[in-house]
This record gives structure tokens, sequence and C-alpha cells, in this order.
């Protein structure tokens, strides 16, 4: 577990807010009960503040970029194209990838909670589990690209996928152009979270050091 | 139910805006809470749609004005005590006053991994797939008082089918104990001025998941 305490959490003493002491009380009284291992939620919240972030989903996209047989099989199936990479734990059932042309932007949103492509992009920012978010998303998905500082083509059709079941959606952004013969490695660091949820496009060659 | 929760296109709620180099959490019990919703899952104790049913039936002030992993925190306690794998006293005093249940399994640390893989939706189809990509479908006008996944800007309105997701269990029935209820879904996409009138952005469309039961034929 990453032993840095924020500094904000104040987990001394009388300190201890009234939400810290109910989370407390609910670990304690489950694992009294037999219900659950305090070391296995210490390895839980290890492998998301560690190993389960964007980066996996990055590197999918680079591959994607640079490989089309790849890229086909991603599109066709999700699930099964980023399990077959290996690099990542298994990828839940019903991963779903879609592509962004000059003439489509995606974009993704989970109106009614917070459902959101985990495992292949860790967990959502607070922003993307909002109410400003979610509200807005399905309704004027321009004026949230515009909070985001992305402006599209005013023809460029935008495609907004709401999260309603278990199917997870990633978008697999434009690559940029200036990127030819670039290595999957040095493509990845261009795909940022946002540009796969569809609040970004991938970065410019210009915008990395 | 026609809660808070089912957000998309309310106005109002004013800007997105984004946490510059956010933390995986902003405070350590948020971790904790997760994590042990991760592991109550995976012994069974609840599923994914009791929890988001008990987070619908937060109080609306309380839904809207929690931080997002205290709702998690209060919709555990929730199912916790209702599903009866404590007691409120137990969870005022911090402390077991009976030994638990029996859970069909237990997360320990060596399995972490396998536990937090999600586990698979499909189930065994029931019937013969109604609907084929290309279809116009309607989305029925219905407002069920417990959990359903058919958000309120989409119902009665007219779309296309785009996939088929194959059989899933039915949040409707799971929410509810009613059973898996296994469902055909659907990826139905429809255009803005359906949802949101004529004055709506024509470059616009909009898709959901919805479960066939939700769906008419046109």
């Amino acid at each position: 577990m990453a032993d840095h305490d924020h500094s904000h959490d104040h987990e001394h003493g009388s300190e201890l807010s009234e939400t810290q002491l109910r989370v407390r009380a609910l670990e304690t009284v489950l694992t009294e009960k037999g219900y659950i291992d305090p070391k296995a939620l210490d390895a839980i919240v290890e492998a998301y503040e560690t190993k389960i972030g964007p980066r996996n989903g990055s590197v999918v996209i680079a591959k994607a970029w640079t490989n089309p047989e790849f890229k086909k099989a991603l599109l066709a199936d999700a699930t099964k194209a980023v399990a077959s990479m290996g690099h990542m734990s298994r990828v839940g059932d019903h991963l779903v990838a879609v592509e962004n042309t000059p003439q489509r932007h995606n974009m993704i949103v989970c109106t009614l909670c917070s459902c959101y492509p985990w495992e292949v992009l860790g967990l959502p920012p607070v922003w993307y589990k909002s109410a400003p978010y979610r509200s807005r998303a399905v309704k004027d998905p321009r004026g949230v690209l515009d909070d985001f500082g992305v402006k599209l083509p005013k023809d460029t059709e935008i495609r907004v996928w709401d999260s309603t079941a278990e199917t997870r959606f990633i978008v697999l952004p434009m690559r940029p152009a200036g990127t030819e013969g670039w290595s999957e490695d040095k493509l990845a660091d261009l795909v940022t979270r946002d540009s796969m949820i569809g609040t970004g496009l991938a970065l410019n060659p210009s915008e990395v050091k | 139910m026609d809660g808070v929760h089912d957000m998309g296109g309310t106005d109002g709620f004013g800007k997105v805006i984004a946490e510059k180099n956010e933390p995986p959490f902003h405070a350590k019990w948020e971790g904790r809470v997760l994590a042990m919703q991760r592991a109550m899952g995976y012994a069974g104790a609840w599923h994914i749609d009791h929890s988001r049913f008990a987070q619908e039936q937060l109080p609306p002030l309380d839904y809207l004005g929690s931080p997002y992993y205290r709702r998690w925190m209060l919709a555990m306690e929730k199912n916790v005590t209702e599903r009866g794998y404590a007691t409120p006293e137990e969870l005022k005093a911090g402390h077991a006053q009976t030994a638990g249940k029996n859970l069909k399994r237990k997360l320990t640390p060596d399995i972490v991994a396998e536990g937090m893989t999600r586990s698979s939706f499909y189930r065994q189809q029931q019937g013969p797939q109604k609907f084929q990509p290309g279809d116009r479908v309607r989305t029925k006008n219905i407002h069920p008082a417990t959990h359903t996944r058919l958000p309120r800007y989409a119902r009665g309105k007219t779309g296309v089918v785009e996939m088929c997701h194959g059989c899933h269990m039915f949040p409707d029935s799971v929410a509810t104990d009613r059973g898996d209820n296994p469902q055909w879904l659907y990826t139905v996409v429809f255009d803005s001025r359906e949802l949101w009138g004529p004055d709506a952005d024509p470059t616009l469309k909009i898709s959901i998941d919805a479960f066939e039961p939700y769906l008419e034929k046109v």
C-alpha cells in the first residue's frame, strides 16, 4: 500500500470525520464477521494505485495505430484483442472499442452511475462521475468538449455512448499527424486518458517532451 | 426508479471541472470503501445492481450532496444491514456481536488479481432474439418504482438497433432479487432531435444499451 498520506486524510485521534469513523466501523465489523480480509483490501488499493491505470489503454491504442490487423481485431472484439496482448489482468467480457474518424467523434458517459472501462483506464476521474458531466454529455457534448478546451469542426458527427448496461466502451482516438515511423511505446505517450473517453484528442508530437 | 441519479439531460449542474494530476484516491478511506465493495462482491454478498439500487434509494439530498465514495459507503451500510450481514447496532458499535453468515467464498491476498476481474454478465439465452441491427424500435414509456437501466431521457423514443450484445442478466430483476432473468441486450442509437427536440445539435447521435423488455418494434 502506498504509504504517503494526503494532507486532508486525518487518520488520527479526534480528527476522524464521521465518514472515516463509519468506514472504519464497516471494515472492522465485516472483518470480525469473517467476510473480508483487510490484507486483501490493502492489495486491492495498491493495485489501483500502482498497476491499473490509463497506460494499459494507451498501449492498446498505440498498437492499433501501428498494426492494422490488431486494429481490425480490436474493433471486432475488444475483449479478445486486449486479452491477446497479455500485459494486464484479464478484461471483463464486454469491452467495445469505437473509432474516431475525421467524420465522427465518440464520447463515453454513464448518466445513471459511473460505468467506466476500469480494466483499461483505471479508476474514473471525479469529473467523469460528477453531475455536470453525467447530465450534459448526452445533451450538449460540444459544450462539455468546450470545458475541456476541445473544439471540433461544426459538421463532425458526435456520437455519445451512454453505458447503461455492462458493456464498456473505449474510444480509439485518431493518430496525430507527424508520428510516422514512431514506436508503439513512443506513440502510447500521446494517448491520454481523456482521449480514450472522448473528452480529449490524442496529443500532438509538439505537446510531449 | 425516477430518482436524481438519472441525470441525463438535467440542466443547471454547471461546467465540468477536471482536476489536474488527480490521485487514484483523495483519502485513505476512499480506497477502503472501494476495496470492501470488491471483496463483498467477490464473496457473493450482493450484486453490483444491488449497490446501484441502494444508491438510487438514498434521499435525493444525500445522493447529490455526498462525495462519490461516501455514496458507496452509505449504499454498503444499507446492503450490509438490510441483507442481514450485520446489524445497525453492530455498525454503530464498530464491532461484531455475533458470528457472520456463511458466504460462498472469501477474497484473500493471494487471489486478489482474480477477484478484481469483472465477472461475465452473459447468460444462457431464454428465447430467440427479437430485434436485428437496422431495426427501428421504440423504447417503452415505463416508470418502475425499482431499479431500471432505461434512462428517463430515452423513454418513449424511436431509435435504431445498431448491435446485439447477446443475452445478459437483467438488472431490473437482479436488483429486486427476482433472479438473473436473462434478456437480449442491444445498442440502440437515437437522433438528438428525437431526444431533445427540433433545436438539438443535428450532428449529435446518442446511444444507450437497452435490454429487450425495454423495446418494442416500430
